[in-house]
Protein backbone atom coordinates (compact mmCIF):
# COMPACT_ATOMS: atom_id res chain seq x y z
CA UNK A 1 0.00 0.00 0.00
CA UNK A 2 1.74 3.01 -1.32
CA UNK A 3 0.60 6.16 1.13
CA UNK A 4 -0.69 9.41 -0.84
CA UNK A 5 1.89 11.07 0.17
CA UNK A 6 4.98 9.36 -1.94
CA UNK A 7 1.99 10.49 -4.89
CA UNK A 8 2.13 14.07 -3.57
CA UNK A 9 5.94 14.23 -3.90
CA UNK A 10 6.21 12.78 -7.02
CA UNK A 11 3.79 15.51 -8.45
CA UNK A 12 5.85 18.19 -6.96
CA UNK A 13 9.05 16.92 -8.16
CA UNK A 14 7.31 16.52 -12.17
CA UNK A 15 5.75 19.96 -11.40
CA UNK A 16 9.00 21.74 -10.66
CA UNK A 17 10.60 19.87 -13.38
CA UNK A 18 7.97 21.04 -15.74
CA UNK A 19 8.55 24.53 -14.71
CA UNK A 20 12.30 23.94 -14.80
CA UNK A 21 12.03 22.96 -18.70
CA UNK A 22 9.66 25.81 -19.48
CA UNK A 23 12.48 28.32 -17.82
CA UNK A 24 15.41 26.41 -19.39
CA UNK A 25 14.50 25.64 -22.57
CA UNK A 26 13.94 28.26 -26.06
CA UNK A 27 11.47 26.68 -28.72
CA UNK A 28 8.19 27.48 -28.06
CA UNK A 29 7.54 23.95 -28.92
CA UNK A 30 9.52 22.44 -25.75
CA UNK A 31 8.23 24.80 -23.83
CA UNK A 32 4.70 24.17 -24.63
CA UNK A 33 5.56 20.16 -23.71
CA UNK A 34 6.78 21.73 -19.97
CA UNK A 35 3.15 23.44 -19.66
CA UNK A 36 1.88 19.69 -20.32
CA UNK A 37 4.52 18.15 -18.04
CA UNK A 38 2.91 20.72 -15.35
CA UNK A 39 -0.70 19.52 -16.16
CA UNK A 40 -0.04 16.15 -15.91
CA UNK A 41 1.34 16.90 -12.45
CA UNK A 42 -1.91 18.65 -11.21
CA UNK A 43 -3.48 15.22 -12.54
CA UNK A 44 -1.36 12.96 -10.32
CA UNK A 45 -2.19 15.07 -7.37
CA UNK A 46 -5.93 14.94 -8.43
CA UNK A 47 -6.41 11.50 -8.81
CA UNK A 48 -3.80 10.76 -5.10
CA UNK A 49 -6.43 13.02 -3.45
CA UNK A 50 -8.90 11.26 -4.83
CA UNK A 51 -8.14 7.53 -3.70
CA UNK A 52 -7.50 9.39 -0.37
CA UNK A 53 -10.96 10.77 0.40
CA UNK A 54 -12.47 7.79 -1.92
CA UNK A 55 -14.08 10.11 -4.06
CA UNK A 56 -14.81 10.14 -7.62
CA UNK A 57 -14.67 13.79 -8.18
CA UNK A 58 -11.06 13.74 -8.14
CA UNK A 59 -11.04 11.39 -11.43
CA UNK A 60 -14.20 13.81 -12.98
CA UNK A 61 -11.75 16.62 -12.58
CA UNK A 62 -8.85 15.16 -14.18
CA UNK A 63 -11.27 13.99 -17.44
CA UNK A 64 -11.32 17.85 -17.43
CA UNK A 65 -8.21 18.40 -16.98
CA UNK A 66 -7.27 16.21 -19.98
CA UNK A 67 -10.05 17.55 -22.56
CA UNK A 68 -8.82 21.02 -21.67
CA UNK A 69 -5.03 20.28 -22.21
CA UNK A 70 -6.56 18.51 -25.92
CA UNK A 71 -8.09 21.95 -26.90
CA UNK A 72 -5.34 24.23 -25.46
CA UNK A 73 -2.45 21.89 -27.21
CA UNK A 74 -4.70 22.26 -30.50
CA UNK A 75 -4.81 26.27 -30.25
CA UNK A 76 -1.28 26.70 -29.18
CA UNK A 77 -0.21 24.81 -31.41
CA UNK A 78 -1.86 26.37 -34.46
CA UNK A 79 -0.55 29.61 -32.53
CA UNK A 80 3.19 28.37 -32.79
CA UNK A 81 1.95 27.47 -36.60
CA UNK A 82 1.43 31.14 -37.28
CA UNK A 83 4.23 32.52 -35.18
CA UNK A 84 6.59 30.20 -37.68
CA UNK A 85 5.21 31.11 -40.87
CA UNK A 86 5.70 34.76 -40.14
CA UNK A 87 9.13 34.61 -38.59
CA UNK A 88 10.32 31.39 -40.05
CA UNK A 89 11.50 30.78 -36.11
CA UNK A 90 10.11 29.58 -33.13
CA UNK A 91 13.17 30.52 -31.05
CA UNK A 92 12.11 32.84 -28.32
CA UNK A 93 14.77 34.32 -28.97
CA UNK A 94 13.71 35.57 -31.95
CA UNK A 95 10.55 37.00 -30.37
CA UNK A 96 11.81 39.86 -28.57
CA UNK A 97 9.41 43.16 -29.78
CA UNK A 98 8.03 43.24 -26.76
CA UNK A 99 11.62 44.42 -25.35
CA UNK A 100 12.07 47.77 -25.28
CA UNK B 1 4.95 -5.19 -5.02
CA UNK B 2 3.21 -2.09 -5.67
CA UNK B 3 6.20 -0.25 -4.70
CA UNK B 4 8.37 -1.57 -7.25
CA UNK B 5 6.00 -0.85 -9.85
CA UNK B 6 5.73 2.39 -8.26
CA UNK B 7 9.78 3.48 -8.38
CA UNK B 8 9.93 2.11 -11.30
CA UNK B 9 7.28 3.84 -13.21
CA UNK B 10 8.01 7.14 -11.05
CA UNK B 11 11.68 6.75 -12.34
CA UNK B 12 10.79 6.39 -15.71
CA UNK B 13 8.68 9.56 -15.37
CA UNK B 14 11.07 12.28 -13.87
CA UNK B 15 13.88 10.64 -15.88
CA UNK B 16 12.41 11.14 -19.62
CA UNK B 17 10.95 14.32 -18.14
CA UNK B 18 14.67 15.30 -17.07
CA UNK B 19 16.01 13.68 -20.46
CA UNK B 20 13.76 16.20 -22.15
CA UNK B 21 14.91 19.27 -20.36
CA UNK B 22 18.94 17.99 -21.79
CA UNK B 23 18.24 16.84 -24.98
CA UNK B 24 17.88 19.58 -27.89
CA UNK B 25 16.11 17.77 -30.22
CA UNK B 26 12.77 18.60 -30.24
CA UNK B 27 11.07 15.09 -32.15
CA UNK B 28 13.31 13.26 -29.88
CA UNK B 29 11.62 15.44 -26.37
CA UNK B 30 8.34 14.63 -27.98
CA UNK B 31 9.27 11.00 -27.35
CA UNK B 32 10.50 11.21 -24.17
CA UNK B 33 7.64 12.90 -23.50
CA UNK B 34 5.31 10.21 -24.54
CA UNK B 35 7.21 8.03 -22.28
CA UNK B 36 6.78 10.10 -19.26
CA UNK B 37 2.87 10.55 -19.81
CA UNK B 38 2.72 6.53 -20.94
CA UNK B 39 4.57 5.84 -17.23
CA UNK B 40 1.93 8.50 -15.55
CA UNK B 41 -0.51 6.20 -17.04
CA UNK B 42 0.27 3.30 -15.22
CA UNK B 43 0.83 5.64 -12.00
CA UNK B 44 -2.93 6.55 -12.67
CA UNK B 45 -3.53 2.75 -12.94
CA UNK B 46 -1.65 2.30 -9.10
CA UNK B 47 -3.93 4.88 -8.01
CA UNK B 48 -7.40 2.95 -8.71
CA UNK B 49 -8.24 5.23 -11.75
CA UNK B 50 -8.32 2.51 -14.30
CA UNK B 51 -10.11 5.27 -16.29
CA UNK B 52 -7.84 7.97 -15.84
CA UNK B 53 -5.16 5.75 -16.97
CA UNK B 54 -6.68 4.86 -19.92
CA UNK B 55 -7.97 8.13 -21.00
CA UNK B 56 -4.24 9.58 -20.54
CA UNK B 57 -2.40 7.19 -22.86
CA UNK B 58 -5.41 7.28 -25.40
CA UNK B 59 -5.42 11.15 -25.64
CA UNK B 60 -2.18 12.04 -23.98
CA UNK B 61 0.70 9.73 -25.21
CA UNK B 62 -1.68 9.22 -28.19
CA UNK B 63 -3.23 12.02 -29.40
CA UNK B 64 -1.89 14.99 -28.18
CA UNK B 65 1.66 14.01 -28.76
CA UNK B 66 0.94 13.14 -32.45
CA UNK B 67 -0.18 16.42 -32.45
CA UNK B 68 2.58 17.83 -31.55
CA UNK B 69 5.30 15.29 -33.65
CA UNK B 70 2.70 16.67 -36.26
CA UNK B 71 3.76 19.71 -35.84
CA UNK B 72 7.15 19.14 -35.47
CA UNK B 73 7.06 17.70 -38.95
CA UNK B 74 5.88 20.77 -40.52
CA UNK B 75 8.54 22.97 -38.98
CA UNK B 76 11.66 21.43 -40.68
CA UNK B 77 13.68 23.12 -37.82
CA UNK B 78 17.77 23.10 -38.15
CA UNK B 79 19.29 21.73 -34.93
CA UNK B 80 19.53 24.20 -31.83
CA UNK B 81 22.21 26.57 -31.81
CA UNK B 82 25.34 26.18 -29.67
CA UNK B 83 24.54 27.02 -26.02
CA UNK B 84 25.52 30.19 -25.21
CA UNK B 85 25.17 31.96 -22.05
CA UNK B 86 22.53 29.27 -20.63
CA UNK B 87 24.53 29.45 -17.67
CA UNK B 88 22.60 32.23 -15.63
CA UNK B 89 19.50 30.56 -16.78
CA UNK B 90 19.94 27.38 -15.46
CA UNK B 91 21.30 28.49 -12.62
CA UNK B 92 18.52 31.02 -11.91
CA UNK B 93 15.80 28.19 -13.30
CA UNK B 94 17.45 26.06 -10.80
CA UNK B 95 16.96 28.57 -7.83
CA UNK B 96 13.73 29.13 -8.86
CA UNK B 97 12.97 25.14 -8.91
CA UNK B 98 13.85 24.76 -5.68
CA UNK B 99 12.13 27.56 -3.82
CA UNK B 100 8.97 26.13 -5.43
CA UNK B 101 9.70 22.44 -4.16
CA UNK B 102 10.13 23.40 -0.76
CA UNK B 103 7.05 25.94 -0.78
CA UNK B 104 5.01 22.51 -2.55
CA UNK B 105 6.75 20.43 -0.14
CA UNK B 106 5.44 22.43 2.83
CA UNK B 107 2.26 23.01 1.49
CA UNK B 108 1.67 19.60 1.03
CA UNK B 109 2.50 18.39 4.34
CA UNK B 110 0.32 20.55 6.19
CA UNK B 111 -2.46 19.34 3.73
CA UNK B 112 -1.73 16.18 4.07
CA UNK B 113 -0.73 16.02 7.83
CA UNK B 114 -4.34 18.55 8.51
CA UNK B 115 -6.80 16.79 6.20
CA UNK B 116 -6.26 13.59 7.98
CA UNK B 117 -6.38 10.44 5.28
CA UNK B 118 -9.75 8.29 6.54
CA UNK B 119 -9.82 6.60 3.22
CA UNK B 120 -12.17 3.27 3.17
CA UNK B 121 -13.75 2.64 0.03
CA UNK B 122 -11.48 3.37 -2.92
CA UNK B 123 -13.21 5.29 -6.09
CA UNK B 124 -12.41 2.30 -7.52
CA UNK B 125 -15.66 1.75 -9.69
CA UNK B 126 -16.29 3.56 -12.95
CA UNK B 127 -19.88 3.61 -12.64
CA UNK B 128 -19.49 6.21 -9.67
CA UNK B 129 -17.67 8.11 -12.34
CA UNK B 130 -20.59 8.09 -14.70
CA UNK B 131 -23.02 9.10 -12.61
CA UNK B 132 -21.00 12.09 -11.10
CA UNK B 133 -20.17 13.04 -14.80
CA UNK B 134 -24.15 13.48 -15.63
CA UNK B 135 -25.12 14.42 -12.76
CA UNK B 136 -22.90 16.77 -10.61
CA UNK B 137 -20.97 17.91 -13.83
CA UNK B 138 -23.44 17.97 -16.23
CA UNK B 139 -23.07 21.50 -17.04
CA UNK B 140 -18.83 21.28 -16.95
CA UNK B 141 -19.16 18.20 -18.75
CA UNK B 142 -21.59 19.80 -21.60
CA UNK B 143 -19.04 22.57 -21.94
CA UNK B 144 -16.40 20.54 -22.56
CA UNK B 145 -17.96 19.88 -25.59
CA UNK B 146 -18.65 23.34 -26.59
CA UNK B 147 -14.81 24.03 -25.76
CA UNK B 148 -13.35 20.99 -27.63
CA UNK B 149 -15.44 22.49 -30.66
CA UNK B 150 -14.63 25.83 -30.19
CA UNK B 151 -10.82 24.74 -30.18
CA UNK B 152 -11.19 23.07 -33.61
CA UNK B 153 -12.92 25.82 -35.36
CA UNK B 154 -10.27 27.69 -33.55
CA UNK B 155 -7.89 25.95 -34.91
CA UNK B 156 -9.46 25.76 -38.72
CA UNK B 157 -9.84 29.50 -38.52
CA UNK B 158 -6.04 30.33 -36.88
CA UNK B 159 -3.72 27.84 -38.93
CA UNK B 160 -5.98 26.71 -42.04
CA UNK B 161 -5.06 27.37 -45.38
CA UNK B 162 -6.21 30.59 -46.76
CA UNK B 163 -7.67 30.73 -50.12
CA UNK B 164 -5.62 33.83 -51.37
CA UNK B 165 -2.35 32.96 -50.46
Amino acid sequence: MIPASAFFILAALLFVLGVLAFFIKKDLLTQFMAVEVMLNAGNLAFLALAKTLGKADGQAIVLFVITVAAAEAVIGLAIIVLVFRQRKSIRTDDLKDLKG
Amino acid sequence: MAWAVFLILSFLCIGSVAAMILSRNQAHNALFLVLSFASLGGLFGLLDAPFAAAVQVLVYAGAIMVLFLFAIMMFNLRQGAPPERRRIRIVLAAGLGAILLAELVIAGRRAVLGGGGAASAPGRDITRLGELLFSDYLYAFEITSVLILAALVGALALAGKREGQ
